[in-house]
């Protein structure tokens, strides 16, 4: 059976949830292969083997934190020399984008970014996009070399598939080029300890009718078990990190449910919202073009709806 | 010594109209009006810092696009770039990332650089992988997603602020950047640069000049074929309350039916 290659995304050894939706997509395709590079490589192994990676092939070494992209790259690139996969496919982050991108050029094959679905095919997987702000769904695929294909998060369920995964170490060469620009620094995120924004099932998310002060926005998204996202009208005011953005310049995010506050809807803040599965709006204004996409939307003051909201969804659970 | 810096900028569809596909599935060029991608004013905005900056420096903006793309060269050259040139060919049409890189590749190495600018993403395709095409190809170091920008010394410096960490990278020149939105606003062109900008010399050049042949390019040379596109079926209408008091009530029983709480 052909193999498909899997980046596997992780911090020290803890895999993302994004890998373990490829690993689902990837058993469509053929036999999940995991590639997991720098510090803690090793320790992915379990997780991986557990959903599904039939191969786990591991790489550490300090290029690896110390400079951009490239050598996971030239990792990659060997991977692909030393499997002939069928497929490879790499979460859909801003730097797992950059990597895809490098690796299609370098091994002369076509990529198609930002899936939100992979189906096996005929001539190859048959991947669905979703474009122009969410208005459209395209289907393509990747006509000559190997597809390599990056995946957006929330596009298939975790599953656990017990397989083999067994652990090889990959023989990966850097050359000059892979030195090329340094990681003088790294200042770590902090975290808020709520859900990854792009993971997480629930959002709640403020706008520029939240007025300065989010605290309302967070106690919601805490009584939800959700992530907190803004409008970039939010972010450019200081009221919340840029981290949390959502829409085209933003993360674009996928969850179960999507509870815009204070937010109108611009074009460029439905294309990171758009697909979520369930929308509920709260805006003052009538006319605010969120409430085109609302399942459920509330015409008021979100300073009155939201508290009484959450009261609600903190009595319900008791 | 003349900093030479290039600006890859792309003309797109605006994306407050109606974009659509035409029957080959490539974007329709023809219904929408275009425009300079916004994101791309970005790049423009720190090519002309980076050059007001340092004693001798040349802007030069380029794009690969269809006749109509040239007012995204106008548009940058009204802002204060130096010359621009233009890369247009009929067999262009429906090349892909891979392509396009391919071309950009060669008409940059052809004007010469010290700089490539580049936005994060185009505002129609929104791959963000352009940048790393054209730092793979022209074998110099990519220096990408950048929120802060400078050059010193024969560097660049920049900060790139990740999911999970905030990095400052380094990088000797040549390079390749490209710039977030978080950069910096981008300036209006004045009416004196409007004036300037239409005696600023455009070059065009098709894919001859660059020494590459229409087979490699275009739909038929594409690394990827669109199979099908659909119009996303409209949200079936939700429902709108007026709050009068109950909103909140109202809402959590809506979430509570829908099991999320
Ligand atoms: C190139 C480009 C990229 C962009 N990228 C993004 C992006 O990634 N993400 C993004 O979000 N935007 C993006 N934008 C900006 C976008 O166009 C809008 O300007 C922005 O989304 C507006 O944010 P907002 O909805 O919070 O603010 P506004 O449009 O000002 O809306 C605020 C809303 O709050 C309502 N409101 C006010 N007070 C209350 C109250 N007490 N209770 C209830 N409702 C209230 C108002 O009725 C109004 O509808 C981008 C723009 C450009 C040009
Ligand atoms: N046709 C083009 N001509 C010139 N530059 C382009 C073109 N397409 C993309 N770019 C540049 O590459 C960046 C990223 O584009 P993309 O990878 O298409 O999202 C853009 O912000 C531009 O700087």
């Amino acid at each position: 059976m052909a193999e498909v290659l899997v980046h596997v995304d992780h911090a020290d050894g803890a895999v993302r949830k994004p890998t373990l939706e490829l690993l689902t997509l990837a058993r469509r395709l053929g036999e999940p292969v995991a590639l997991a590079l720098g510090a803690g490589a090793r320790e992915t192994t379990a997780v991986l083997a557990e959903h599904g990676a039939t191969r786990v092939l591991t790489h550490e070494a300090s290029e690896y934190a110390d400079y951009l992209v490239v050598p996971k790259v030239d990792a990659l690139r060997a991977a692909v020399a030393a499997v002939s996969p069928a497929a490879v496919l790499v979460p859909s982050s801003a730097e797992g984008k950059e990597i895809a991108a490098r690796l299609a050029i370098r091994i002369g094959s076509g990529i198609v970014t930002d899936a939100i679905d992979v189906e096996a095919g005929a001539e190859g997987p048959i991947v669905t996009q979703s474009v122009f702000a969410g208005s459209y769904t395209t289907k393509s695929r990747v006509s000559l070399g190997t597809p390599v294909i990056t995946v957006k998060p929330n596009s298939a369920p975790v599953e656990p598939a017990p397989a083999a995964g067994t652990v090889a170490e990959l023989a990966v060469g850097f050359s000059d080029s892979t030195r090329g620009t340094r990681i003088t620094e790294r200042i770590p995120r902090r975290s808020s300890g709520r859900p990854e924004l792009t993971e997480a099932a629930i959002v709640v998310a403020g706008g520029r009718g939240v007025n300065g002060d989010f605290t309302v926005l967070e106690a919601l998204a805490d009584a939800l078990g959700a992530a907190v996202g803004a409008s970039r009208a939010a972010v450019d005011a200081d009221w919340y990190p840029h981290a949390q953005q959502v829409g085209q310049t933003g993360k674009s995010v996928s969850p179960q449910l999507y509870i815009a506050a204070g937010i109108s809807g611009a074009i460029q803040h439905r294309a990171g919202m758009q697909t979520a599965k369930t929308i509920v709006a709260i805006n003052k204004d009538p006319e605010a073009p969120i409430f085109d996409l609302a399942d459920h939307g509330v015409i008021g003051d979100l300073f009155e709806i939201v508290p009484a909201l959450t009261a609600e969804a903190r009595a319900r659970k008791g | 010594m003349t900093l030479k810096i290039v600006v890859s900028v792309k003309y797109v569809p605006d994306a407050a109209g109606d974009r659509t596909f035409a029957d080959d599935f490539t974007v329709d060029r023809d219904e929408a009006d275009g425009l300079l991608s916004e994101l791309d004013e970005y790049a423009v905005e720190q090519a002309l810092r980076i050059a007001e900056a340092v004693e001798d420096a040349e802007v030069t903006v380029v794009t690969v696009g269809p006749e109509d793309a040239r007012a995204a060269l106008g548009k940058a050259l009204s802002m204060g770039a130096d010359n621009a040139i233009h890369v247009e060919d009929d067999d262009l049409h429906g090349t892909d990332a891979i392509g396009t890189s391919l071309v950009l590749a060669k008409a940059i190495e052809k004007t010469g650089f010290d700089l490539v600018v580049c936005g994060m993403a185009s505002t129609d395709g929104a791959m963000g992988v352009l940048p790393a095409m054209l730092a793979e190809r022209l074998d110099v170091p990519q220096v990408t997603l950048l929120s802060e920008v400078s050059v010193h010394d024969g560097a660049v410096i920049g900060r790139r602020d990740g999911d999970a960490a905030s990095e400052r990278l380094q990088a000797a020149l040549p390079a390749i950047v490209s710039v977030t939105d978080q950069s910096g606003e981008a300036r209006y062109p004045s009416f004196k640069g409007i004036m300037a900008a239409k005696k600023k010399p455009v070059e065009t050049l098709d894919l001859d000049d660059l020494g590459l042949e229409g087979d490699e390019l275009g739909l038929a040379g594409s690394y990827t074929v669109v199979e099908a596109a659909a119009e996303r079926p409209a949200r079936t209408a939700g429902v709108i309350v007026k709050d009068e008091g109950e909103g909140g009530k109202q809402l959590a029983e809506f979430l509570a039916g829908q099991k999320f709480i």
